[in-house]
């Protein structure tokens, strides 16, 4: 289950234009690790190398290591598509698929990657939408289009669904930042909940939900438009907002910039 | 400046653009209306069981009898060949344009897509008649027709097929990747599945469009007037020629007829049409319902 993730000298690029440079960061397991800072600082890209979503995009690249325990994911004879499912994701704008029911929306990552096996499904289905907080919500109405859902809702079926081909690591995506403040704190609960079990990572603008849900807060920046996004710092969550090490980081946490 | 009153101008451009809109529809509607009017009123005079199911085989034309079956045949099986060939065809062709294409060879695709939009579809009638009748010596066919059908649905059928592919929203492909789901089985699984209302409808325009092309019919079926249900040999009938042909003549029962294949054809495309409406509703978007 869940495990470390090690980034080393880590660059990631959009064409010739780099957008993180140099990233070294340790998330340990069962933690939430919270990443912060200005908007374009590069804190999604590093997100989305960490399950090699990056090079989804055509003319990216990316350099550098990122270990798994002691797996390097970008070490040769990597398949991405495997490293996807071992790392899942969760994104910003809520992303049921449109066509599929509630149901199929978790079954989803089982279905589609081949696993067959109705009761099992079942089981797994029941399993990740409880594991989502929202089996009491739905469970009268499974077979209904999973777009028929709130925006609360459907950012919590599509943690579902996430969680439902069990991954070690959750990456999310500012996942609370197009939801209404309920069913953000229903998801930070949610996020609470999910770390006796999985690595988590967050992306989020929120400063108050960093410091709520996270172990641990990494601040990127950047030095201007142009220039590639950096680490500044990485430390327990009390002490990044309480007495960070960095002066950006203080500036940027007490609303003095960004 | 008050606040109250919109301004006297601004309410008659408003009122000036209303009334333009208004006319622009009318204007619009009239061929359509007329069209479908006349066609009704002189195509319901022979349009009846009888004609629906008899050929012209003996049938002289100044007699008051006959049918376009055989040619309705001839056009179901055209077309349904025609579009068997091109409905897989194009969907690989735009799913490589948007989801793989990159570079020199998907630009060159698209590029000959948009040429092939616009070729005339006698030429296309022309190049099936001197590439498989005249050089590889195959006789008239329906299958013929079909060939020349087939290049005139083709840039339909990618085009519509391909403006489908990409408003499905690039969220759902990542959310698919997340999920450690491969390229391909996020195409045929999701992306296929979203568009699919879309691809339809344009794929039963493609139809629509050759189903009432006469140019290239004229050249390769060869114009049978008895029922041939085979498309690979022998002369078949077409219901654009059967049109044509009839309205040819100067005799009321041959005119009569023509109206009355008109009509049948016109029914045949509406009736696709709903089919593919139907298709669409039931497999769109279960929110969008």
């Amino acid at each position: 289950m869940a495990k470390r993730i090690d980034v080393s000298g880590l660059s990631a690029y959009y064409g010739s234009v780099r957008a993180i440079e140099d990233i070294s960061l340790t998330v340990e397991p069962r933690t939430v690790t919270a990443f912060i800072g200005p908007s374009g600082c590069g804190k999604s890209t590093v997100l989305r190398t960490l399950n090699r979503m990056h090079e989804v995009i055509p003319g990216t690249r990316v350099e550098g290591k990122v270990m798994l325990d002691d797996v390097d994911l970008y070490g040769a004879g990597i398949d991405p598509v495997a490293v996807r499912r071992t790392i899942g994701m969760v994104f910003q704008r809520p992303n049921p698929f449109p066509t599929m029911s509630i149901y199929e929306n978790v079954a989803a990552g089982l279905r589609l990657n081949g696993v067959r096996g109705k009761s099992d499904t079942d089981g797994i289905v029941e399993q990740s939408l409880r594991g989502a907080n929202l089996w009491n919500e739905v469970k009268d109405r499974l077979n209904k289009p999973g777009m028929g859902l709130s925006g609360g809702q459907q950012q919590r079926l599509c943690i579902a669904r996430a969680i439902a081909v069990s991954p070690d690591v959750l990456l999310m995506d500012e996942p609370c930042s197009a939801l209404d403040p309920i069913s953000t704190l229903a998801i930070e609960d949610l996020i609470a909940q999910l770390k006796n079990e999985y690595t988590i990572v967050i992306v989020t603008h929120n400063m108050q939900q960093a410091a709520r849900v996270s172990d641990r807060t990494a601040f990127f920046n950047i030095e201007g438009t142009g220039k590639p996004g950096k680490l500044i710092e990485i430390d327990d969550t009390p002490r990044i907002f309480a007495n960070p090490s960095q002066r950006a980081t203080e500036d940027y946490i007490t609303g003095r910039f960004g | 400046m008050s606040l109250s009153h919109p301004s006297p101008i601004r309410k008659a451009k408003n009122t000036a653009a209303m009334a333009a809109m208004g006319l622009a529809l009318v204007v619009a509607l009239i061929p359509l209306v007329s069209i479908l009017w006349t066609v009704i009123l002189k195509g319901a005079k022979d349009f009846n069981a009888y004609f629906l199911t008899h050929s012209m085989r003996n049938v002289a034309e100044q007699q008051d009898s006959g049918g376009a079956y055989h040619a309705i045949l001839g056009t179901l099986e055209q077309v349904g060949i025609a579009a068997a060939i091109t409905i897989p065809l194009s969907l690989l062709v735009a799913i490589y344009l948007v989801e793989y294409g990159r570079g020199r060879l998907a630009q060159a695709v698209t590029f000959f897509v948009d040429v092939m939009m616009g070729l005339p579809s006698i030429v296309a009638g022309l190049f099936i008649l001197s590439f498989w009748i005249l050089g590889l010596g195959y006789q008239v066919s329906g299958f013929a027709a079909s060939l020349a059908l087939l290049i005139l649905m083709m840039p339909v059928a990618i085009r519509s097929t391909e403006e489908m592919l990409r408003l499905v929203s690039p969220a759902l492909r990542e959310a698919s990747y997340a999920l450690g789901v491969p390229k391909w089985r996020t195409i045929v699984k999701v992306v296929l599945p979203t568009a699919l209302p879309g691809i339809v409808t344009g794929m039963m325009l493609g139809i629509a469009r050759i189903m009432g092309e006469t140019a290239p019919v004229l050249l390769l079926v060869g114009a049978a007037n008895s029922i041939n249900g085979n498309p690979f040999s022998d002369p078949q009938g077409s219901l654009p020629l059967f049109v044509f042909n009839e309205s040819q003549n100067s005799l009321q029962a041959a005119i009569d007829r023509g109206w009355a294949a008109a009509l049948t054809l016109i029914i045949i495309v509406m009736l696709l049409n709903l089919f593919a409406r139907l298709i669409a509703w039931w497999k769109a978007p279960a929110a969008a319902r």
